[in-house]
């Protein structure tokens, strides 16, 4: 085992792998990225722009963290991976070998071949490049007579608000592009979808429902100085950003034998068709997932997860990648979001949907749970904190809603003195479904916890 | 662009408001010949009048030698009317031909013939020196000269005025220069109340926008970066404080100013103190109500931005000066030893005994404050209640030092530092009052050797004058906002211990949420990684933690929550990230 393991990849799922491996094992590790020379929360990115923090802040670890952790980190572009010789060829023309190998390359923007979009001006928010082409584009604060007044965003889900936000602060005028009659239609239900479009709208932004990109026009120096929409208008503009989806960071792996499809094959154990080569985050497809969750999930969350399971299978403890009930989060301008199980955007004959919101305010909660057995199975939350231990332990105990609801009190993880919302969320669940919620034995809840 | 503009109208109205301010000691000039003789005369008789009608109009900022030569002067002119002279001091030293046996109260009585006072000092610094054998005549005249000047110096101290109240004096003069426009009121209102006018201003497009988040461009900014214009704000605030502790008479204009107000509150005139007490509550209110609009939509910030200023306005500002109309003991009574560091100086003490059963009162609560309010109230809620509910440094830091609150430095090394450096502090502290209160209920000043004189006076020169002042508040602009708070403080210190060890406080992590972002690190003002906790699910327990809540608000997923609860489980070393079944073996970094 001389040569340990190398992983590609310096993001939450590559670098959670190298420090539980670290953890539990002296083996040799090393981590090869192209992106940054350290580890760097991707999430933050939109505040480096916004002038809250600097890119350092964004540096979970210090810089001495990794010299003094023996985790070695190469700063180049893995090219080709050969299985058979247990080898990868870096663009430098290095060839490292390695005993162990794990893939955690993340995604890319996923483009759908629109016309003009190799235009300068047109992309994503994914990587640090990314950020910094974007500061490229945009004008520095307080720097007058620049070029870039308007921006259009294709795709209405969490990048596009943070890209709009982004974009805001710079006093740039920014439509988004929304395909659907609601705001990110396939995973949040109609009316939070509608209260959002309210909020984001009251931000100055121009929200185009039901309307797709059908064309990016640019001028002569190759940028961007227009869009043509679906419903034939057309919106000059001088930055498109793309905001409709990521797909697997895998192309590279053409003709290398190692499997995958959207993402690499992987299965529970996060290992793909060769025994020492695994695949860990955004790049990785599940064969079979379980407690209904997908099989790629491209999401900060899993990627760390999945780390955590796969440094202690490499360490010689192997160990499954159990994922237990999906959680999520984000924040909508102002309004944050936290997700605990599956809440569909539609309700369907396997579940229910009760929502509440509060008046004169930008709070408002989904709580799914199936019609007939009355089984809690998720809640959406807007504007307010929810525990999220809680919500764990009901949804693994598969509890029926009217406990879940009664218990509620317990699960407010708002910040003290806010305004008091869950005695009012209870009556109406009550009022509007005609269950009766339960109230926890708060003296045994005590003594269990 | 029309926020912009308004913005700029404001500052503008609060920088010339500051340029007038400023203005007084280079502009507005002192004169004496205008002053009424009478007045002058109950300084230092007429003798000194003189002295200073000679004096030419000019502002505090050329005044302020031109009376200390004026005091030099007058000092020397008392040392030659009622200090021995070097003709005496020869005439003396002659009279004894070589002989210092021969010296004796005689000498002495025969040499001084009309300087009594100068007589009898002379007589009491040298009775041991009459009568005994010398080694040679040469060690009896250096000892005799080392007498003479010392003697010289009490005719100074008794007569004129003394290195220890020179500054006052100083101030005191000048004031009687001001002119009488200036204590009027309305300078006052037309200065103060164009600044506070320029800040409402300021703060239009903030109270218009929506709550949220407002971290917009605070790292694009110089300002709040330490660069450009901040180090025009440090070196300011640094040269204020300064001049306020060591040459307040350059301040003399802009302290008369408040007369009227504190005549209305105290019944006397103002002093530098009272300036900086008034500029102190005034930069909180504007501060406190920037705070306020920027945290709507956070009713823990908003409360307790409330909190601070309340406890400003009442305990530190106003009650001090109704004591002092009621000829007590003027003490701010929320200030708790060791912050409080002079509670038990001599002079304290002997006031508290002074004053009956008002005065053991004050006593009895400031024992009290400190040793079963502090404990106690961290016990339940934390620090918090002190450093960001109550203390004046706590509530300045948290007003006014807000826009420089993510300056502090989160790196490890920074944290090393802060331990060693406010421990320190704490030890010293001990050991100050170990001292003092030795002297103040023995009234003997030495201790082992070291004198409680010495230990107090480089004390407050050290910690109280350049920790706590210049560079507490100076640096804002350059380390962040809490300096004192986390590197100095002795009651943060010892605040720190009962949170650290024995409190139902704690900072919250929700599970898995974390998405290691940096926000809740960055503008943490104690220094603190809260983002180190916080990705691994383990609840914050840090003795330097103020409990602002202001991680819990910038952070982006509703990850933290500052809560009292059980003490069991409060320390998590080993946690647990909620998510997976994998994750159950999170072992320590």
């Amino acid at each position: 085992m001389k040569n340990g393991t190398v992983i590609i990849g310096n993001g939450i799922a590559g670098i959670t792998t190298a420090r539980h491996l670290r953890k539990n094992d002296s083996q040799r590790i090393r981590v090869i990225s192209s992106e940054t020379p350290y580890f760097f929360s991707r999430t933050a990115l939109m505040y480096v722009y916004m002038g809250h923090m600097k890119f350092e802040h964004t540096q979970p670890y210090e810089n001495w963290f990794w010299e003094k952790n023996k985790i070695e980190l190469i700063q180049d572009y893995v090219e080709r991976i050969d299985p058979k010789s247990n080898q990868i060829s870096l663009k430098s023309g290095e060839v490292i070998d390695y005993d162990n190998l794990v893939i955690a390359t993340g995604s890319r923007t996923k483009y759908f071949d629109w016309p003009g979009q190799d235009l300068k001006g047109v992309q994503g928010l994914f990587s640090y490049q990314d950020l910094e082409a974007l500061e490229k584009q945009t004008p520095k604060p307080f720097e007058k007579g620049h070029p870039t007044k308007r921006a259009v965003i294709v795709g209405a889900g969490l990048i596009g608000v943070e890209l709009a936000e982004m974009l805001l602060t710079r006093d740039i005028h920014v439509t988004i592009l929304v395909r659907g009659g609601h705001f990110w239609g396939n995973v949040i239900t109609a009316s939070e979808g509608e209260w959002i479009g309210k909020h984001i709208a009251s931000h100055g932004v121009d929200l185009r429902y039901d309307t797709e990109l059908e064309e990016i026009f640019g001028d002569e120096e190759g940028r961007v100085r227009g869009v043509k929409l679906s419903n034939g208008e057309e919106l000059p503009c001088e930055i498109v950003g793309v905001t409709t989806g990521v797909t697997p960071n895998v192309e590279f792996l053409t003709g290398s034998g190692i499997e995958f499809n959207r993402g690499i094959w992987v299965d529970e154990f996060l290992q793909t068709n060769f025994s020492n080569i695994y695949a860990v985050g955004d790049c990785a497809e599940m064969r079979s997932p379980i407690n209904g969750r997908k099989a790629i999930e491209p999401v900060w969350y899993v990627g760390r997860m999945m780390g955590e399971a796969l440094g202690l299978t490499l360490a010689g403890k192997k160990t499954a990648y159990r994922p237990g009930p999906w959680y999520n989060s984000a924040k909508f301008f102002d309004i944050e979001y936290q997700t605990y199980g599956l809440v569909e955007a539609k309700e369907s004959k396997n579940q229910k949907h009760f929502f509440w919101k509060q008046d004169g305010a930008n709070q408002f909660i989904t709580v799914a749970y199936h019609p007939e057995s009355q089984i809690f199975q998720g809640i959406n939350a807007f504007g307010v904190r929810l525990r999220h231990e809680y919500f764990d332990r009901m949804i693994r105990a598969e509890k029926s809603v009217a406990d879940v609801v009664g218990g509620m009190p317990a699960a407010n993880f708002d910040a003290e003195f806010q305004r008091r919302w869950v005695k009012e969320f209870i009556a109406s669940f009550h009022a509007q479904t005609g269950i009766k919620p339960k109230k926890s034995n708060i003296l045994k809840s005590l003594l269990t916890r | 662009m029309k926020n912009r503009m308004i913005e700029k109208i404001g500052a503008s109205l609060i920088l010339l408001a500051t340029f007038a301010y400023i203005g007084l000691t280079f502009l507005v000039d002192n004169s004496f010949q205008k002053t009424d003789a009478s007045e002058l005369d109950k300084i230092k008789g007429p003798d000194f009048t003189r002295m200073l009608t000679s004096l030419d109009d000019a502002p505090p900022a050329i005044m302020f030698s031109q009376v200390g030569e004026k005091i030099n002067q007058y000092n020397h002119d008392m040392v030659s009317q009622k200090g021995i002279s070097s003709e005496e001091q020869k005439a003396i030293l002659a009279e004894l031909d070589g002989k210092a046996a021969t010296y004796s109260e005689d000498v002495i009585e025969n040499s001084l013939k009309k300087k009594d006072w100068a007589k009898e000092k002379l007589t009491e610094y040298t009775s041991w020196m009459i009568g005994r054998d010398w080694e040679s005549f040469e060690a009896f005249e250096g000892e005799f000269k080392a007498k003479v000047s010392d003697v010289n110096a009490a005719v100074v101290n008794e007569f004129g005025v003394g290195d220890g109240g020179r500054e006052n004096f100083r101030m005191e003069v000048m004031k009687a220069g001001t002119p009488d426009w200036l204590r009027s009121g309305m300078a006052a209102w037309l200065i103060f109340g164009l600044a506070t006018l320029g800040s409402f201003i300021y703060l239009v497009p903030l109270a218009q926008s929506s709550p949220g988040i407002k971290n917009d461009h605070i790292y694009h900014r110089k300002s709040q970066t330490g660069k450009g214009s901040a180090l025009l704000v440090f070196a300011a605030l640094v040269a204020f404080y300064i001049v306020l502790y060591k040459f307040p008479a350059f301040l003399v204009n802009q302290s008369v100013l408040l007369d009227p107000l504190s005549e209305w509150m105290s019944g006397g005139a103002s002093s530098q103190w009272f300036l900086y007490g008034f500029l102190y509550t005034l930069t909180m209110f504007i501060m406190g109500l920037r705070m306020f609009l920027k945290y709507r939509g956070n009713k823990y910030q908003q409360v307790r931005t409330a909190s601070v200023f309340f406890f400003q306005v009442v305990f530190a500002f106003t009650l001090p000066q109704i004591l002092t109309r009621l000829q007590l003991p003027a003490y701010d009574l929320k200030s708790a030893w060791p912050l409080e560091y002079t509670f038990f100086f001599d002079y304290r003490i002997d006031e508290y005994l002074q004053e009956g059963t008002l005065g053991l009162f004050l006593l009895f609560w400031g024992i009290i404050l400190f040793a079963i309010g502090v404990p106690v109230f961290t016990y339940f809620y934390g620090k918090r209640w002190y450093c960001s509910w109550v203390c004046g440094c706590g509530g300045l830091a948290e007003t006014v030092g807000d826009p420089y609150r993510h300056l502090s430095d989160k790196r490890l090394g920074a944290w090393k530092i802060e331990r060693y450096l406010i421990h320190s502090v704490l030890v010293f502290a001990v050991v100050m009052t170990v001292w003092v209160a030795y002297t103040a209920f023995t009234g003997t000043s030495e201790l082992l050797g070291i004198s409680s004189y010495s230990i107090r006076s480089t004390y407050g020169f050290l910690i109280g004058f350049v920790f706590a002042g210049a560079v507490g508040t100076g640096f804002y602009p350059v380390m962040g906002s809490r300096v004192w708070c986390r590197f100095g403080c002795p009651l943060a210190a010892y605040l720190g211990f009962v949170q650290r060890f024995k409190s139902r406080f704690r900072i919250t992590t929700n599970g898995g949420q974390c998405i290691s972002c940096g926000n809740c690190s960055t503008y943490c003002e104690m220094g603190i990684d809260v983002r180190w906790y916080a990705q691994r699910g383990q609840n914050i327990v840090r003795s330097s933690c103020v409990g602002c809540g202001v991680c819990s608000s910038v952070c982006p997923r509703g990850v933290l929550k500052l809560e009292n609860g059980p003490e069991e489980g409060r320390i998590n070393e080993n946690p647990i990230i909620i998510g997976s079944e994998g994750a159950k073996l999170n072992l320590s970094e």
